[in-house]
């Protein structure tokens, strides 16, 4: 140990290790390792696989790896205590959330430290940050347990929700998930990641001695063969956080299933830094954002784009504070950054970095890591193109990369030009510049001026590839419940399989005055489709009615360029799109007649059913004209002096496969509520009765509806539906059809994890109250959350 | 025009002035006037300091040995008389008992100024005369700085007539908040003039300039009409020393550096009261500006209780015990 005259002449900040010893005796006493955590017990350990600290490579503990039969066992636990947990009072199960938060609270030296020693994370950050939004998370669901019946009426919990958490956050993605299933009145049943379950452990143990009922929270540990078993079980809803591709598995094994799911996915999030930014602010902000957590974060701010004025300044800035950072023992409070989670993920990193290289980047590395453990330095890759790998891959390291734009609309043009969607960091002193990026950046978290800011309140998930689903606040806790909908007595109804349609002549026409010319409408136009085929249409008594456009997967394309290009809908005033859809009820309640007659034509029944439908219709157009504008957002109490703010905002393409019956109803009860949030539609109206399509696409011409607002593709549902679900432009879809169908178009939804709604065959009365209302103009939307903190 | 300082860089080294002194130039708003400061950052930034850096054991009390080397051991009261100043002398000599400095392996250790008022220069340089500890005296109608100029700049003068190393000047707060420039580098000019030999430490009063927008640019004017330290407070105004204020302060230090070359010292005072002050502006020294600015020549704390407070931890470090408040000499 030098002398106090020898630091006084280098002035070296010396070790400062935390204790980690009572950490250590608890683990001395788990030498047989880990059981799973079920029914309020921990099982006896089975085969069992080693828990390392990445830091030194030293065996922490062994833990379970959990087997399907430990699934079933931990999902029949869950079923066992779902309805008494559900049963509870709200009073009752706050008092239960509200002493998770405080135990985490009593626990939380305890807590960060095996978070430490299981991550590598510094255990700055575990005390800090992690830990502390663990019991804030508890919290804030403590107290919506105790208002849910008021703030969502006609709720009620999913059931048993499996949940699977990553190694990046294992304590504070477990809160994230446990939290709002338990204050909704779900049973959970999570796997923790199999690099670090320990604190998840540990957390059973805390809920025990909180006094949470047995079987409310179960928890199994072991691998991603584990986690498969607990997507394949009698779960109600799925909650994963963790890669891409494999919410992308997630995704394809529970299609058609039912179970309600979220996802929050990797991501590639830009740092943007405008020459009017506070560049010392920008610079301690990259610090925050790809320095935190050695940059394993999902959200992290890996894509520096930085205008080119301030380039110089800022990397030379940027280089200067690197030299300053710390990387090394994570238990020392001095360190800022500790040792990556393994070294197969080291590897990656490394691997990436040299590829970065190699294409071309300049690579500053300053510092010094240990020469052993799991350690990478901080890295800033520069003259990085968008072309690189570096700036599409996301590498989970602490990796930066920096390119340079020239104006606001190549930022935000930049920005966007990735697959993933879920942060976006914005530096700038000018308010009006920086709001205009933060709308037009595709990222469900927005932070301006700063980065890495959460809080319980304050919603939090991706667009795009990034996920779907937010965790935190109100939409958090929506997604722990479901509508209380209509009792229904039976099994889903299954609905009959729709012919094969032919372009072959019928014969037995009938005449009915000058013949129509049925087309498919895209990008506001009436054309025919690509196919030059039509198929025959035919009403209630076999007779031929008209011949429809046989829409196929080109036509789809078309539309779905030409919906892609109507932006401007995106962009205008709920008050401009309102005014629009009452032109559009205008000119329909001028044609009642007319479509009254085409209505009993084409389905038969009585005069007064077929103007009932176009009478329901007009109420609709009303009803969403009149929420047009006011599908409002939020703000949210987080911190002082921050202003959070949650927008609505359209998906921008949405496809819409409409139900067989109810034509005109049924096509505008989808249409309606995605267009007056502001999407772009790409609508396949009934295949059995397409021929109200072309009555509408003549009002929408004659209603002011921009060019490619509303396509209509006309043909074979399931074709059109699968060609819907795999194109990567369109960010959500709805089925209305049978089970079949919903699952082939939500495994098909993979490709780019666009949402999906599917009624899977149950039967929706079009014409009643669950046929509109604020649960489509929800679906209609995502959750857009921007952080804007404030100082003078 | 503005007038630039004399060129005083071949001025004669004084014990504790070890560096060739910054030469100011001529005014360059530029420097400053587009320069972005984002407060809730800077906040931040000045939060996760100390949580990012901590010393501990003989770190720890190596950290608060080199704090005692840098304090600027401060009496500016109404009451003072020429024994308190005395007094005061007699502790900024022998800041720790000689039992803590020998546990410690210290050879010897003083403080790195006393501060007085002008008419306490004179007994403060015959008290500390021989040990090579610097008498800084505040001038210029400390603490508001509304006096007419001239008798500003007499008043800097007779401090430096009485033996005083270090001149502490405020500048006219009013300058700054009607974006004066030209005015309040003419005055500091002057000043700096009026200071000769003697180092001159700008005090920008920065609880007066209420926005760290304002901090820059004054810290910036400040340096370049050659300023040797710029400091923070007189400890007289409702916000003393601060931490986001001092990060803005050494932010503009490092600027100035790196667009002149010049090392300028800083000095955060008033408000620091704990040994625990001590080190978190010590980390930010070291964090943002590097291990020079931990040394007297560069770094100042000023302050009068913090020592004591310095001093109980120091016995602690040594005896494992906590220590006693009597067990110390007063000041």
């Amino acid at each position: 140990m030098p002398t106090v005259a020898e630091i006084l002449d280098t002035m070296d900040y010396g070790p400062a290790p935390e204790d980690a010893g009572a950490v250590r005796d608890w683990l001395s006493g788990h030498a047989a390792g880990f059981g799973h955590f079920i029914g309020g017990g921990f099982t006896a350990p089975g085969d069992c696989f080693e828990v390392v600290n990445p830091a030194t490579g030293e065996v922490l503990s062994r833990v379970s790896q959990g087997t399907p039969a430990d699934i079933a066992a931990a999902v029949a636990a869950a079923r066992a205590a779902q309805p008494t947990w559900a049963a509870l009072s709200p009073h009752d199960r706050a008092r239960h959330l509200y002493a998770l938060a405080r135990h985490v609270q009593k626990r939380a030296r305890f807590l960060a430290v095996l978070e430490t020693l299981d991550t590598g994370k510094p255990i700055r950050e575990s005390r800090d940050i992690d830990i502390p939004l663990v019991a804030r998370h508890f919290y804030h669901h403590a107290g919506w347990a105790a208002v849910l019946a008021e703030e969502f009426p006609d709720h009620r919990p999913h059931g048993v929700c499996g949940q699977i958490v990553p190694w990046n956050f294992p304590l504070l993605m477990l809160a994230w998930k446990v939290a709002p299933a338990l204050a909704t009145g779900n049973t959970v049943v999570l796997k923790p990641a199999e690099l670090t379950p320990l604190t998840a452990l540990a957390f059973a143990g805390i809920a025990r001695e909180a006094g949470i009922p047995k079987g409310v929270l179960n928890i199994v540990t072991g691998d991603g063969a584990t986690g498969a078993a607990l997507v394949a079980a009698e779960v109600d809803k799925i909650a994963f956080t963790g890669s891409t591709e494999v919410g992308r598995d997630i995704r394809r094994a529970t299609a058609g299933s039912g179970k309600a799911l979220t996802l929050e996915l990797g991501g590639k999030s830009p740092f943007i830094v405008f020459d009017d930014a506070d560049l010392d602010a920008a610079v301690e902000g990259v610090v925050d954002a790809i320095w935190f957590n050695q940059g394993e974060v999902c959200c992290a701010g890996a894509r520096l784009l930085v205008q080119e004025g301030v380039a110089g300044a800022f990397t030379a800035r940027l280089r200067r504070r690197m030299e300053t950072l710390r990387t090394g023992d994570p238990l020392d409070k001095s360190a800022d950054m500790g040792a990556i989670v393994s070294p197969g993920q080291r590897d990656r990193i490394a691997a990436l970095v040299a590829q970065g290289v190699a294409e071309g980047a300049e690579l500053w590395q300053p510092g010094t890591i240990p020469a052993a453990g799991c350690y990478y330095p901080p890295t800033l890759l520069t003259g990085v193109a968008p072309a690189s790998t570096v700036s599409q891959v996301e590498i989970f390291g602490p990796v930066a990369t920096l390119t340079t734009f020239r104006t606001p609309d190549e930022a935000a043009a930049l920005a966007n030009n990735t697959a993933y969607g879920l942060a976006a960091s914005i530096w700038s002193e000018s308010i009006g510049q920086a709001l205009e990026i933060a709308t037009r950046v595709r990222a469900g978290v927005i932070w301006i001026n700063a980065t890495n800011l959460f809080d319980a309140g304050a919603p939090f998930g991706g667009m795009r590839e990034s996920g779907f689903g937010r965790e935190g606040g109100r939409p958090g806790m929506q997604a722990y419940l479901a509508p209380r909908g209509p009792r229904r007595k039976g099994r889903p109804r299954a609905e009959p399989s729709l012919p094969a349609l032919s372009a072959a002549p019928m014969g037995a026409g009938t005449d009915t005055g000058i013949d129509r010319t049925a087309k498919l409408y895209v990008g506001g136009r009436q054309v025919r489709p690509d196919s030059g085929h039509g198929y025959g249409v035919t009403g209630p008594r076999g007779q031929l009615l008209g011949i429809a456009g046989l829409g196929n997967r080109k036509d789809i394309r078309n539309a779905v360029e030409a919906a892609a290009r109507a932006d401007g809908w995106s962009r205008a005033s709920g008050h401009e799109r309102a005014q629009v859809l009452y032109y559009l009820a205008e000119n329909l309640g001028a044609r009642a007649a007319d479509l009254a007659g085409l209505l009993r034509a084409m389905t038969g029944g009585s005069a007064a059913r077929a103007s009932a439908e176009v009478e329901a219709t007009l109420t609709r157009i009303f009803w969403y004209a009149g929420q047009a504008d006011k599908i409002d957002g939020a703000t949210h109490a987080t911190r002082s002096r921050h202003i959070t703010l949650t927008l609505p905002e359209p998906w921008g393409v949405m496809g819409l496969v409409c139900p067989t019956e109810a034509p005109l109803l049924g096509l505008l009860s989808l249409v309606l509520p995605a267009i007056a949030a502001g999407n772009r539609v790409v609508a396949v109206p009934s295949q059995t009765h397409p021929l109200a399509a072309s009555e509408l696409y003549q009002l929408l011409d004659t209603s002011d509806v921009p060019a490619g607002v509303v396509n209509l593709v006309t043909g074979p549902r399931d074709d059109l539906a699968r060609t819907l679900a795999e194109h990567d432009e369109v960010a959500a879809l709805w089925y209305v059809g049978p089970v079949e169908g919903g699952r082939m178009v939500q495994t098909a939804s993979a490709g780019n994890l666009k949402a999906t709604w599917v009624n899977r065959g149950r039967p929706i009365d079009w014409a009643g109250p669950e046929g509109q209302g604020a649960a489509f103009l929800r679906r209609a939307t995502q959750i857009k959350t921007i952080w804007v903190p404030y100082g003078a | 025009m503005t007038a630039s300082p004399p060129d005083s860089s071949a001025e004669a080294a004084r014990p504790g002035h070890n560096r060739p002194r910054n030469t100011g130039r001529p005014l360059a708003p530029d420097w400053f006037a587009g320069v972005a400061i984002n407060t809730p950052a800077a906040e931040r930034r000045a939060a996760t300091l100390t949580t990012r850096r901590t010393v501990k054991k003989v770190w720890q009390a190596a950290w608060l040995a080199n704090a005692i080397r840098c304090i600027d051991l401060t009496t500016l009261a109404g009451d003072d008389t020429p024994d308190r100043v005395a007094r005061l002398c007699a502790k900024a000599r022998r800041p720790l008992r000689d039992d803590l400095l020998a546990a410690l392996g210290l050879p010897e250790l003083h403080v790195g100024a006393v501060c007085v008022y002008p008419t306490m220069v004179g007994p403060a340089v015959k008290a500390l005369a021989g040990t090579g500890i610097p008498v800084a005296s505040v001038a210029t109608g400390f603490p508001a700085g509304l006096m007419p100029l001239p008798l500003r700049l007499a008043e800097i003068r007779h401090a430096v007539d009485q033996g005083a190393a270090e001149i502490d000047i405020v500048i006219t707060r009013a300058h700054v908040l009607s974006r004066d420039w030209a005015a309040l580098h003419d005055e500091v000019v002057a000043m700096r003039e009026a200071c000769g030999q003697a180092h001159l430490k700008a005090i920008l009063a920065t609880g007066d300039l209420a926005t760290l927008r304002n901090v820059y640019a004054a810290s910036m004017v400040a340096m370049q009409a050659g300023a040797d330290f710029i400091k923070t407070s007189t400890g007289k105004e409702g916000v003393n020393a601060t931490l986001p204020v001092s990060l803005i302060m050494t932010r503009a230090i490092r600027d100035y550096r790196d667009r002149t070359g010049h090392a300028v010292g800083f000095k955060p005072a008033g408000g620091m009261r704990t040994a625990k002050d001590a080190i978190a502006w010590q980390i930010l020294m070291h964090e943002e500006l590097g291990r020079d600015w931990l040394q007297p020549d560069l770094f100042r704390l000023g302050a009068s209780s913090m020592l004591a407070d310095i001093e109980r931890q120091l016995e602690h470090h040594v005896t494992g015990r906590y220590a006693g408040a009597h067990r110390h000499a007063l000041a």
